[in-house]
């Protein structure tokens, strides 16, 4: 810089010479191609170039827009799932109890059913037995009075023979009798 | 650089036998020639074992507007050794400008030893113009190709373009925006992005040991500046021309500001003038003073020519080489940033006033 300021010092105190060193043709090639490259690139590069680029960043800032859109989205999916099987757990929790209960309810209904029966059958059964006994008893009733009564005959038949004898069995009978 | 060391070794080789003071002279005169622009593209020159100058480079057209159109070869010169004869008209160059001559060459002088000769209009596609058309082709080739790049890879840069894409939204971000306004910015972007990479790549190019010095040259500085100060000044808004010539608005009364005025409008006035002016001179001079610096550093190993001095002074042109590929930037950013603050000046539009 300090050559560079010692140049332009020792230049413009000679202006004559920077004047001298001027070149009007180089001024025009200059001006020419710099405007030509001007045009040229204005038309094929810089504005190319920058809509693309421009293009680019808008693009970019749209997808992150979509990003951040798509993210919420996303959460709130997330948080309405999460909602749908809460409630979904407990329609089955529920569904559960009520189906648990029904089948207790089911079993303890088949259970008295099932004793009421066993009971009927049972108390049909001790009746029918107690019928059976009692007829049993009946029949042994009668057949050992029939015996009885036979035996009874042939003991009369033999002990009737004597007075004594008679009254004593009289006596023996309705003793008997009175036992039973 | 390599172009230039050669050159320069050619040079000290020849004139081992001189005294010192001649070494010195011909290392000023060489560093004033490259300084200037040149009527062929020459590469690099030597002295032979005759003692003739071959000269290594292409000779280019040279258009001359003297009555008529007159278009030769440059190498009608042989580097200023002879008289040019076109059509029965003679021209010679004589301090690197083309003078119309007799058929001797005769070059008449006045008492200031200024040439009298008449100088025909000098339209010669000279070093600095074809360095100019080479930008112009790498520009538009790598421009063209980024812009296309964009369509073929899905909206992103491939290749070389990667690199210059953030250039480019470098100066629309942080020169264009800032200093502009978002509003208006976009009408001004490719005179920027153009400007800029023009500086930047003409800059780095006179780093090349192809030796050319565009932006070092006052007709070049002075045709940027100048469409900076006619797009300025074109572009202008009311509010901008009510800066210049009316800045103190309805804050005081009129027979108070015409005394004011009397010294303000004349300053705002030349304010206008002296800031593409600043641009013109500050590129033109940093670039003139680097290749002074580089090429005297340079100069300098043939001067030393002892084993301390030589690799000095190539240890120093190589820092300063690092410094002007710096520079080189640098400049190109300082001429686009102080374009695009003077087109915020032109393009301000504002409430009060």
């Amino acid at each position: 810089m300090a050559a560079a300021l010692f140049f332009l010092i020792e230049h413009l105190t000679d202006m004559e010479k920077l004047i001298e060193e001027f070149s009007f043709g180089l001024f025009i090639w200059q001006t020419l191609i710099f405007l030509g490259l001007l045009l040229m690139l204005a038309k094929y590069a810089w504005k190319p170039i920058l809509s693309a680029v421009e293009e680019r960043e808008n693009t970019i800032k749209d997808s992150l827009e979509a990003a951040d859109k798509a993210k919420a989205d996303m959460e709130a999916i997330q948080a309405d799932n999460k909602r749908i099987l809460k409630e979904a757990r407990a329609e089955r929790d529920a569904l559960l109890a009520e189906a648990k209960k029904a089948s207790t309810q089911m079993i303890n209904d088949a259970k008295d059913a099932a004793k009421t029966e066993a009971d009927k059958v049972a108390a049909a059964a001790q009746e029918a037995i107690l019928q059976e006994k009692n007829a049993a008893i009946n029949d042994i009733k009668n057949q050992v009075a029939s015996l009885s009564i036979d035996i009874a005959q042939k003991v009369v038949q033999g002990e009737l023979a004597d007075q004594k004898k008679q009254e004593q069995l009289v006596e023996k009978l309705v003793k008997a009798i009175e036992i039973n | 650089m390599l172009a230039l060391l050669c050159s320069s070794f050619a040079l000290a080789e020849t004139k081992d036998g001189a005294k010192d003071g001649d070494l010195k002279t011909e290392i000023k005169e060489y560093i004033a020639h490259h300084l200037q622009d040149s009527y062929d593209f020459s590469l690099f020159s030597y002295t032979n074992d005759q003692g003739e100058h071959v000269y290594i480079g292409l000779p280019l057209p040279v258009i001359l507007w003297d009555n008529g159109l007159k278009l030769f070869s440059s190498s009608k010169f042989h580097h200023g050794e002879t008289v040019a004869n076109v059509d029965g008209n003679y021209y010679a160059l004589y301090h690197n400008k083309i003078y119309k001559t007799d058929a001797a060459g005769t070059i008449n002088y006045d008492e200031d030893h200024h040439a009298t000769n008449s100088k025909p209009l000098d339209l010669s596609m000279t070093k600095s113009v074809v360095s100019m058309l080479l930008v112009f082709a790498i520009m538009f080739f790598l421009f063209k190709n980024l812009a296309e790049s964009y369509a073929k890879n899905g909206g992103i840069a491939s290749g070389v373009g990667r690199f210059f894409e953030p250039i480019v939204l470098y100066v629309r971000d942080d020169i264009a925006r800032p200093n502009i306004g978002e509003k208006k910015y976009k009408k001004y972007m490719s005179y920027l992005l153009t400007i800029f990479f023009f500086i930047w790549f003409l800059n780095i190019l006179g780093l090349t040991p192809l030796g050319v010095n565009v932006t070092g040259n006052i007709a070049v500085t002075f045709g940027l500046a100048l469409l900076t100060f006619l797009i300025t000044n074109l572009t202008g808004t009311k509010d901008y021309w009510l800066h210049i010539f009316d800045p103190l608005g309805s804050t005081m009364a009129w027979y108070a500001k015409v005394p004011l005025y009397i010294i303000l409008i004349p300053i705002e006035v030349l304010g206008i003038f002296v800031k593409p002016f600043s641009l013109l001179i500050r590129l033109y001079a940093n670039m003139q003073a680097g290749h002074i610096v580089l090429m005297s550093l340079i100069g300098l190993m043939f001067i030393f020519k002892s084993w301390l001095g030589s690799p000095l002074s190539f240890g120093l042109a190589f820092a300063i080489s690092l410094i002007e590929i710096l520079v080189a930037l640098l400049q190109a950013y300082i001429f686009t940033m102080l374009s695009a603050l003077y087109f915020g000046f032109a393009a301000e539009e504002h409430e009060h006033h």
